[in-house]
């Protein structure tokens, strides 16, 4: 705890009462410190730049609606808040700020001059809440459609659309729709011609088989180089972050596997890990245990994915067919334990659903025992192929000190050859007691963040491998009241289990009241969900922190100078699903 | 009478080869891939190409309003027919072809030139701009590839000393010219890829990044003739290195010579698919680089030895 004294400490020392007004009790053991809105930019500068080992990766920066929480006790008096999550990577340490903000649609001063990743958060916040950024450049709606009524994460706008009149898109409304989507350049500041050529405007998707989903990028071209991109996201919003409002904490669950599709029970883990520490369930081991087990062999398969896919936009159309079919053989083996396949939402409050089948260890053992042979071959076939090399190596290359700016995690941050893995520097889970190394690149091009998923697929192989040598015996779930749906075993036996039984099961569970962040290392980066509980059924807030968001908004400053082939590479190379970006 | 019968054979036979090709790559992709491929259709799928067939020939046949009709209409039209008039020069077996030409090779280079246009015009009618990307990259790729592609055959003319595919064929009696000339016979092939734009080249196209490439906004016949037309430049392709560098329709007698120029043409029809499951495509400037910078002086310096030596042994 010495770095949580040290760094509240100094800033304590640094700015008087004036500037920080208070300091939060977190449960997460974040430190978490209320800023005045005047003093916050002097407060950042200072805390990225000026002290030794600085907090210099914006790692989250979201809004929460405070006019309706209960249980605010010791936090200033506020309608709005801003949170600003910082990480100093070098301290493996983080801090909260958070600005107090008072009035119906306040103002907050745009702190884009210092993070320039600090652009689509600022944006997404206004989105969702109405909250203007002063001196944002470009202070749109970046997830809604711009014709939108209302800002979606305000308390008093709807969650259900059966909560309003039906929807009907009339003329009018869809020449709004129409001219939204119309590319002006001037928009973005991006001119029509330079001195010596007219640019041309390519609008590469929404639907364009490159982008892996609903994803839009508009490419200033001169000829086929790329002179700029502009991403245009959203489509594939679903409010997720609303619905985490809506759902009870169990129900939740669910739509959890859904934001980063690809890794499936991986976001279960994201979302319950602060739930279990909001209400301080202590997780058995085997229930642990078999959560590494099962989150790996989703890297597994999200990273094989990733293979496939990348190989298909280098052009080489075969290898999407093999990745799908081991990936398929992995999802025997998960429709085998859970029940489901992509989406199986196994994790359970507490633990997970029910204990593992009969026969478990063989089925994974003979997957483990056969991917590797495979990946000998994709590493033949694709990694080490020429023209592979020669459209990958080289390209869309950023340094460490860049991806620490613009708040990258994941193989995308070790490519340029930073060890940062959360499972290393923040074991959650259980998994400082496996042994596995963490892969790193040298270049930050695509070729070394291809390289370092192969690797990575290889040290998962090697976690499952110690699960199934040393699965602890016990209980897949805890004890206690509140893991949900709690052990039916006991409830015929004792009326306190029971009620709690049905009240879990009816209302969902009363979460004590509190804010945590855990964040993990998922398969495209961090992910995180910042949960506050105001002690009711469902979340206050449940803010989603998804790798793929910083990540998509670095594209225009990586592609830059490249030409549209290169540019299919660095989508590819980054490794993003359109949910995970979205929500 | 002979001389009908021999075009109808011809334009019978490649038109089949074409469209059984559709069949062919389809299964053996599938082969190589892990997978099944169309086997429902009649007994192993066989009919799946009159399905499709059908199918095409009964898309609404679309004509974008915003293209330059004239022209967007024609462009099809003008693969087809360089690549049929082609055909009109290859010998399948002694006697069989419709037009024993003096100037075959030739011929032949100036029609797979003149298709470049088709897929130019037909990018440019469309009025879309990855069609035009896809347009700009094909007249770049395909005229780089035209020039070494000639050079490359011209160890062949010379050491047959004819333009003439039969008599090139002929020549070859006392052994295949792979052997001689297997330097103009790597570049003829890769450049034979670059020509009919299949993977690893298919940059005009290129799925992931350019949508469809040129033919974007075809779809109906339009859009099957670029696609029956690539087939076809395909068993062009592979029947002409079987003339120039395989000795055609030469082979034991216990097979009839006709047979024998299938079976040869149809192994390198295989390996094209086979190219298109197993290799990346490079980038467009790279596809470029290495034609200029490595391919043309190649093809040169192959001339100029095959010359040398040939003067020096006469």
């Amino acid at each position: 705890m010495d770095e949580v004294q040290s760094i509240v400490t100094v800033l304590k020392n640094k700015f008087d009462t004036t500037a920080i007004l208070a300091e939060q009790d977190t449960i997460d053991g974040i430190p978490t410190l209320w800023v005045k809105q005047d003093h916050l930019k002097v407060l950042l500068q200072y805390i990225k730049n000026e002290i030794p080992q600085p907090y210099n990766m914006l790692y989250d920066l979201c809004g929460i609606d405070e006019r309706k929480r209960n249980h605010r006790t010791g936090q200033p008096a506020a309608d709005f808040t801003v949170v600003y999550h910082l990480t100093s990577l070098e301290r493996n340490h983080d801090i909260r700020l958070k600005t107090a903000l008072i009035g119906e649609y306040p103002s907050m001063v745009s702190i884009t001059d210092i993070w320039p990743c600090a652009d689509w958060y600022e944006r997404e916040v206004y989105d969702m809440f109405g909250i203007t950024f002063t001196g944002h450049p470009n202070l749109k709606r970046i997830l809604m459609p711009r014709s939108w009524k209302g800002f979606p994460l305000r308390k008093e706008h709807h969650s259900r659309a059966t909560d309003v009149e039906p929807f009907v898109l009339d003329e009018q409304m869809r020449m709004i729709a129409d001219d939204d989507l119309q590319f002006r350049p001037e928009d973005w500041g991006l001119q029509r011609q330079s001195e010596d050529t007219d640019f041309m405007f390519l609008n590469l998707g929404p639907q364009h088989p490159g982008t892996h989903g609903l994803l839009r990028l508009i490419l200033q071209l001169d000829g086929e180089d790329i002179v700029d991109v502009v991403p245009d996201i959203g489509f594939h919003h679903r409010g997720a972050e609303k619905m985490g409002e809506r759902q009870s904490w169990h129900t939740f669950i669910p739509y959890t596997d859904r934001i980063d599709y690809l890794s499936g029970v991986m976001n279960n883990l994201a979302y319950l890990l602060p739930v279990e520490k909001l209400a301080g369930i202590e997780i058995p081991d085997r229930a642990k245990v078999i959560r590494i087990m099962m989150s790996e062999l989703f890297r597994i398969e999200s990273h094989l994915v990733w293979l496939g896919t990348f190989a298909q936009d280098m052009g080489q159309l075969s290898p999407v067919f093999f990745t799908f079919n081991d990936r398929e053989r992995a999802f025997d083996i998960v429709s085998a334990i859970t029940g489901g396949r992509m989406h199986p939402s196994w994790f359970r409050i507490g633990g997970v659903t029910s204990d593992l089948p009969d026969g478990w260890q063989k089925a994974m053992q003979a997957f483990v025992d056969y991917l590797p042979r495979r990946l000998r071959e994709y590493d033949k076939v694709v990694i080490r192929n020429s023209i592979f090399k020669a459209r990958t190596v080289g390209i869309g290359v950023y340094t460490a000190e860049e991806a620490i700016e613009w708040g990258i995690t994941g193989p995308g941050l070790r490519a340029t050859g930073y060890n940062f893995d959360y499972r290393k520097q923040r074991p959650y889970s259980g998994i400082d007691q496996f042994e596995f190394e963490i892969p790193l690149g040298k270049n930050g091009d695509c070729y070394d963040r291809a390289l370092i998923r192969m690797e990575e697929m290889r040290q998962s192989l090697r976690i499952i491998q110690q699960c199934i040598d040393h699965m602890p015996a016990g209980n897949f779930k805890s004890d206690h009241p509140l893991a949900t749906p709690s052990r039916k075993e006991n409830t015929m036996k004792d009326i306190e289990t029971l009620i709690t039984h049905f009240l879990a099961v009816s209302w969902g569970p009363v979460i004590p009241v509190g804010e945590a962040m855990i964040p993990i290392e998922g398969a495209k980066g961090s992910n995180g969900y910042y949960l506050v509980s105001d002690g009711s059924t469902s979340a206050y807030r449940a803010r989603i922190r998804t790798p793929s968001f910083p990540h998509m908004q670095m594209v225009p400053l990586i592609s830059k100078g490249y030409t549209i082939p290169d540019l299919l590479a660095i989508l590819g190379a980054m490794d993003f699903v359109l949910a995970d970006l979205d929500r | 009478m002979i001389f009908i019968l021999i075009i109808a054979g011809v334009l019978f036979i490649v038109l089949t080869i074409a469209a059984g090709l559709i069949y062919i790559e389809r299964r053996l992709l599938g082969l190589w891939q892990d997978r099944y491929g169309p086997n429902r259709v009649g007994p192993f799928g066989l009919t799946q190409v009159v399905a499709d067939m059908i199918k095409i020939f009964f898309k609404e046949d679309w004509v974008p309003p915003f293209s330059d009709r004239p022209v967007f209409v024609l462009a099809p039209a003008i693969l087809i027919s360089t690549i049929l008039l082609t055909f009109a020069v290859v010998p399948f077996a002694p006697g069989f072809n419709v037009l024993d030409s003096n100037i075959a090779v030739l011929f032949f280079l100036g029609n797979s030139s003149l298709g470049v246009y088709s897929i130019v015009l037909g990018g440019w009618a469309s009025n879309n701009k990855y069609s035009l990307l896809g347009a700009m990259r094909a007249s770049a790729q395909m005229l780089t590839y035209e020039v070494f592609m000639g050079l490359s055959l011209m160890g062949v003319v010379m050491l047959a000393d004819s333009f003439n595919l039969r008599e090139i064929v002929e020549a070859q009696r006392h052994g295949w010219f792979i052997f001689p000339q297997f330097i103009g016979f790597v570049i003829f092939l890769i450049a034979g890829i670059a020509e009919t734009h299949r993977l690893p080249f298919d940059i005009p196209e290129a799925e992931g990044e350019l949508v469809a490439g040129y033919h974007s906004e075809y779809s109906g016949m339009k859009f099957g003739m670029f696609f029956v037309g690539e087939y076809m430049g395909v068993t062009l392709i592979s029947a002409l290195i079987t003339l120039m560098f395989f000795g055609g329709w030469l082979g034991p007698a216990f097979l009839p010579p006709i047979v024998w120029f299938f079976l040869k043409t149809a192994v390198f029809i295989c390996f094209f698919i086979l190219l298109r499951a197993s290799l990346p495509r490079p980038r467009y400037d790279q596809l470029m680089g290495v034609g200029w910078k490595i391919l043309l002086p190649l093809a040169l310096l192959n001339i100029l030895v095959t010359g040398a030596l040939l003067l020096y042994f006469k």
